[in-house]
């Protein structure tokens, strides 16, 4: 295996590109390495990006935020504006394992590992989050809910790699919330759950709501949360939610959890995570 | 094979080493630098005996490359006490009988630094989830968790 540590995004996709063997971009290794010692991946080449001194940055842009693909989850938790602008998305980065992890570990890792159970997955796709690609036919702008297809398989071409993920400007009265269940309280996967991100209108009624879900499919599930537009999220809008947040899941069943139970609980975290982008939302009802 | 040259700074000492492109920062430390302090209890990431900091931020050195380390600081436990003067921290983990095997002592020690260095004051929750990534299978985490609100208190007052 070879290791490269390129200073520039061309160096970096001509690397990429130019490699006939198994190349994978080296983020904060917390995926790769790990399956590298599991023997699940055996690269012939691992192109480090964190000598790209832009990929380092969190910028403010259009109202919104560009976070560089090397930005670890400790550095974007230090920054004041995006965790003020998306507060779901930046605890659901958090959420990811223990500190050692978010001293390395970044969202476009967390994307591209494309597991089912990435936290950070459903709270950007929630926030309608754009993943920048570079790529040996230029660079490109995608949906980050568009990046992973399958399990440990994304949308990306041979020689393609993200620099950087955009998050938008939201309106006034909006707010985002990621809530997942685990076993334990720390340091576990996810075995289920669900990013609510919400606008609401001057008298409090909710105008735009959007709800994916995780680990409860082979890849992050959209939800149809029409069910909370024009209502100041009641009971019965939320156990609408609920309901369809269970109708949309096709989990799987294994020792963590069981088909029934995830599909029951993904619904529950929902509502939950409505509430509290309610409140962040600073709306009341 | 190409053996990769790197230099770099090991507890504010310029170091330079050959290693392999696959090899871990903890093989080398371990192995090439004999710095033995941090150990290998799972390799993955998982129980952090082998935390260090690199540029000042913790990591787990057994997922990072010792190719990664070039032109960056690393810091391990054996930086962390003055010469024959321990540590706050050390003499904390002492005192409060903090130990048994002491596999997970010296993770435990780097990363209870980090966290006084970033918080001072934390409160006993947030000691909790900063240390939830350093196992301990012997001690239990009460006494790890009395030994590093401890010597806070103590270096808050010093
Ligand atoms: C102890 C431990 C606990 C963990 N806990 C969690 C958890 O709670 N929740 C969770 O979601 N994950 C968890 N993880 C998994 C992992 O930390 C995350 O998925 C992390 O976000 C991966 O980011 P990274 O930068 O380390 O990725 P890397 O390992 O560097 O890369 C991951 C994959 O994505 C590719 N890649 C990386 N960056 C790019 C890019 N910019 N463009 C294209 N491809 C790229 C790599 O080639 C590789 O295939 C845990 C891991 C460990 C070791
Ligand atoms: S050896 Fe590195 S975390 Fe266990
Ligand atoms: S003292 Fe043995 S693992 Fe902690």
């Amino acid at each position: 295996m070879q290791y490269a540590a390129p200073k520039s995004v061309q160096d970096a996709v001509e690397l990429l590109a130019g490699e006939a063997g198994v190349a994978h971009v080296l983020a904060g290794g917390t995926d790769v390495l790990v399956q590298m010692k599991m023997g699940m991946v055996e690269p012939d080449l691992l192109v480090d990006i964190k000598h790209i001194t832009r990929l380092k940055d969190i910028t403010a842009e259009a109202g919104g935020f560009r976070i560089g693909a090397a930005v670890s989850g400790a550095e974007l938790g230090e920054h004041a504006g995006v965790g003020t602008l998306w507060p779901g998305v930046v605890e659901a980065v958090e959420l990811i394992g223990s500190t050692q992890v978010q001293g390395r570990a970044t969202m476009a890792g967390n994307l591209c590992n494309a597991s089912p159970a990435g936290d950070s997955v459903p709270a950007m796709a929630a926030a309608g989050a754009v993943a920048r690609i570079a790529g040996p036919d230029g660079t490109r702008d995608c949906l980050v809910a568009d990046i992973p297809t399958a399990p440990g398989r994304t949308s990306l071409g041979n020689g393609e790699f993200i620099t950087s993920i955009f998050l938008p400007a939201r309106p006034e009265n909006a707010s985002d919330a990621y809530l997942r269940f685990i076993p334990r309280t720390e340091m576990d996967i996810a075995v289920a759950s669900a990013a609510v991100s919400l606008e609401f209108d001057t008298e409090g009624k909710c105008s735009a709501a959007t709800v994916i879900l995780g680990a409860v499919g082979p890849t992050i599930l959209n939800v149809n949360a029409d069910c909370l537009l024009g209502t100041t999220l009641d009971d019965a809008a939320l156990e609408a939610l609920a309901a369809a947040c269970s109708a949309t899941a096709i989990p799987i069943d294994d020792k963590r959890g069981t088909a029934e139970f995830r599909k029951d609980v993904v619904g529950v975290l929902a509502k939950r995570a409505a509430k509290i982008a309610q409140t962040r939302a600073g709306v009341t009802s | 094979m190409n053996k990769i040259h790197v230099t770099t700074t090991v507890n504010g000492d310029p170091v330079e080493y050959l290693c392999e492109p696959q090899e871990t920062l903890l093989d080398v430390l371990r192995n090439q630098l004999r710095l033995t302090g941090a150990k290998e209890g799972c390799g993955t990431g998982d129980c952090g005996a082998c935390s260090v900091t690199l540029n000042g931020r913790l990591v787990c050195s057994c997922l990072v490359l010792a190719a990664e380390a070039g032109g960056q600081e690393v810091a391990t436990v054996e930086g962390i006490a003055d010469g024959d003067n321990l540590h706050i921290l050390q003499k904390k983990i002492l005192e409060h009988a903090a130990l048994q095997c002491g596999v997970c002592t010296p993770g435990i020690l780097v990363a209870a630094k980090a966290l006084l260095e970033k918080h001072p004051d934390p409160t006993e929750v947030e000691a909790r989830y900063w240390l939830a990534g350093n196992l301990c299978r012997c001690t239990g985490y009460d006494k790890i968790i009395t030994a590093v609100m401890d010597a806070a208190a103590e270096m808050r007052g010093a």
